[in-house]
């Protein structure tokens, strides 16, 4: 049947296809990873002999220690604080209604078109000329408007996925507009201020450009160091940061798993 | 004969009416308007609701009925007029103070709470001790017959069930007023006509007063003590069953409220209580009351039900000639298709279409399409109004 056979080669080369896409996605993580254990000095691929030295060396370098610790302090204080500003946002423009609106939507998620060296040397200037140049404020803030637009998304995709008359039939069973919020809105907004809270703390974990023109040697980021560290080296120290970086995302996004479900966390299922 | 319908309702209320000794109306309206925008969704509404009643607010989309029932429960705000329940001011009040029981069409159960927490859940917003709530939602629980479910969630049971869910939350707050929004169109047929007697018995039971929205006249005329019938924004008709069914006030009544068949007509002649009128050369007795004016020689519409025609062999005597167009089987009964003669239907408006619903199977074997019929115009039973516009 050369119908049936002309179904069997687009079936077999779509399978491929998208075989070959997975594996672009995944193949520069596999060689950065084999090539942190290769035992020679210089980034080589495939290695000849395996070491965990890298490891040893890129744990016990100071830079990288002090940009892991600084990392993670703002992320935690970015993501966070993007999930609180973020969440109010997303409610206002999901339920209320106000002039300029639009713009303020707007204005809240440029971060994504704007790049992110101009977000970093805009902060720049504004920073030296206040005179708070190089302290974790501006980093924080930096990293703040960066992740705000993906908490709002999220946020209000989840918002959009409750039914507003639960909020009336609780208001007409006596909850007040505080109650409302604490044991309708609120628990029913979990999953997604946890995948808000968990995306915005990703990119912020991740974020080089614009932290670049923000920090100084004693703010920087893990990533800055990073970036300060290949400059002056070539060995897989850095393979060894990588492989690091996705075993701690992996690490977070699977407890996420774990505890909220995966498709819940990102907002793939629909609620009902 | 047409007998003279006997007014069941309560005298209409008029602005500064005198206090009566019965108990103050459990909802009333006083010309309560509602804008949204420049679209007046309610135009000024007068409307009591009495102590245990069900009243059934009828009417198509977009009529008003729901922009009223949100006005009752506090969720929309009134532009105009007042608002009372059981004899108390709550124009302003805030929904959760106003203790009225709602269901919702698609029921709105908390999904994130087990049943028995669902139906406690207004009980613990008032601060209501443990063991009595759990008193209180089992007592809940056995009037909508769903006592092993307590621990279930909303979304391990069926539409019936989450529907008996929220009737219970609603109920189990002892509501002044218990509000349904259209709480039967998301179930099957079947389970439809189950939970509206379940529905009414509850509510006879507890003699809760009820005020129902729907867009079923079906469901309207079964379940209700009485009707208010609306379109576009205005009360067209308050009355029993009974009265909005066989005595309309107004065009949009007749042809809202069960199937109807409109038979172009001319005034001839009227009393202040009777009109004759020709339909053809028929003359029948209607109600005056439904035409605006009465002016002899003018066209009106004859309104009358499918059920009340019959048909007659072709040229009988006193019957209007008309040609079979299709016959529907519709179970039960069948719904018979016919044209009009062309010149009785010439310049009326009316496309000359009539339905005929006619018991039994016979019809199916006698009256193929296109045989010519004589249709039978019972003597009452007839409605006329002015022609529209």
């Amino acid at each position: 049947m050369r119908r049936g056979l002309r179904t069997r080669i687009l079936g077999i080369s779509g399978t491929l296809l998208v075989a070959l896409i997975l594996a672009f996605i995944v193949l520069p993580a596999f060689v950065v990873t084999l090539a942190a254990f290769n035992d020679r000095a210089i980034l080589s691929f495939p290695p000849a002999k395996y070491s965990t030295r890298w490891f040893t060396r890129a744990l016990t370098y100071r830079d990288f220690q002090t940009g892991l610790w600084n990392s993670l302090v703002v992320t935690a204080w970015a993501s966070s604080i993007a999930l609180a500003v973020g969440t109010g946002f997303a409610i206002a423009l999901k339920r209320y209604a106000f002039r300029l609106k639009d713009t303020l939507e707007g204005v809240l998620l440029s971060p994504l078109i704007v790049p992110h060296f101009t977000i970093g040397l805009g902060l720049l200037v504004l920073a030296t000329g206040l005179g708070a140049a190089r302290g974790f404020a501006v980093v924080v803030v930096t990293h703040v408007i960066v992740v705000l637009p993906f908490v709002i998304r999220s946020v209000y995709i989840s918002l959009q996925n409750i039914d507003e008359r639960l909020e009336l039939a609780a208001a007409s069973l006596g909850a007040r507009p505080g109650r409302v919020l604490t044991t309708i809105t609120l628990p029913l907004l979990a999953p997604g201020l946890v995948s808000g809270w968990l995306f915005a703390a990703i990119l912020s974990f991740n974020e080089f450009t614009a932290s670049l023109f923000v920090t100084g040697q004693a703010t920087q980021t893990l990533p800055v160091a990073m970036y300060g560290y290949v400059r002056e080296f070539a060995d897989p120290t850095l393979a060894a940061v990588s492989v690091i970086y996705i075993a701690v995302t992996a690490a977070l996004l699977t407890v996420a798993n774990t505890f909220l479900g995966l498709g819940k966390v990102l907002n793939v299922e629909q609620g009902r | 004969m047409l007998s003279k319908a006997v007014d069941l309702s309560p005298p209409a209320n008029l602005p500064g009416a005198s206090p009566s000794p019965r108990p103050a109306p459990a909802v009333r309206l006083d010309g309560v308007v509602k804008r949204f925008g420049t679209v007046t969704a309610l135009e000024e509404t007068w409307l009591q609701v009495q102590q245990g009643e069900f009243l059934t607010l009828l009417g198509p989309s977009g009529c008003g009925k729901t922009t009223l029932l949100n006005l009752m429960a506090g969720f929309l705000e009134a532009d105009e007029g007042e608002i009372f329940i059981g004899g108390d001011l709550v124009t302003a009040t805030p929904p959760y103070e106003r203790q009225i029981g709602i269901v919702f069409q698609n029921y709105a159960l908390f999904p994130h709470m087990s049943v028995a927490k669902n139906v406690g859940y207004g009980l613990r917003m008032r601060g209501v001790g443990k063991r009595e709530i759990a008193e209180r939602v089992g007592q809940a629980l056995d009037l909508v017959k769903l006592s092993g479910f307590a621990d279930r969630s909303p979304r391990q049971l069926s539409g019936g069930q989450q529907q008996r869910v929220a009737l219970a939350r609603a109920l189990v707050i002892r509501p002044k007023v218990l509000l349904l929004d259209e709480p039967f169109s998301a179930l099957d047929k079947n389970l439809r006509g189950a939970m509206q007697v379940e529905l009414k018995e509850i509510q006879r039971r507890l003699g809760v007063t009820t005020v129902f929205v729907t867009h079923d006249q079906g469901e309207a005329l079964s379940m209700s003590d009485r009707i208010v019938v609306m379109s576009a924004g205005r009360i067209r008709q308050i009355g029993t069953p009974d009265q909005v069914y066989r005595h309309p006030q107004d065009r949009f009544v007749a042809g809202f409220i069960g199937d109807v068949n409109r038979l172009p007509a001319r005034l001839e002649s009227c009393t202040a209580e009777r009109a004759t009128v020709a339909i053809r050369d028929l003359r029948r007795e209607v109600e005056a009351g439904t035409l605006r004016d009465c002016a002899p020689g003018a066209a009106v519409d004859v309104f009358v039900r499918p059920d009340h025609l019959t048909v007659r062999p072709a040229g009988e005597p006193g019957t209007l000639p008309a040609r079979v167009a299709a016959l529907v089987y519709q179970g039960s009964h069948i719904d018979l298709h016919a044209d009009l003669d062309p010149g009785l239907a010439e310049g009326s408006g009316a496309d000359g279409r009539v339905v005929v619903r006619m018991p039994g199977q016979g019809a199916l074997a006698t009256h193929a399409p296109g045989t010519e019929i004589g249709l039978l115009v019972p003597q009452a039973g007839l409605v006329a109004f002015p022609p529209e516009g």
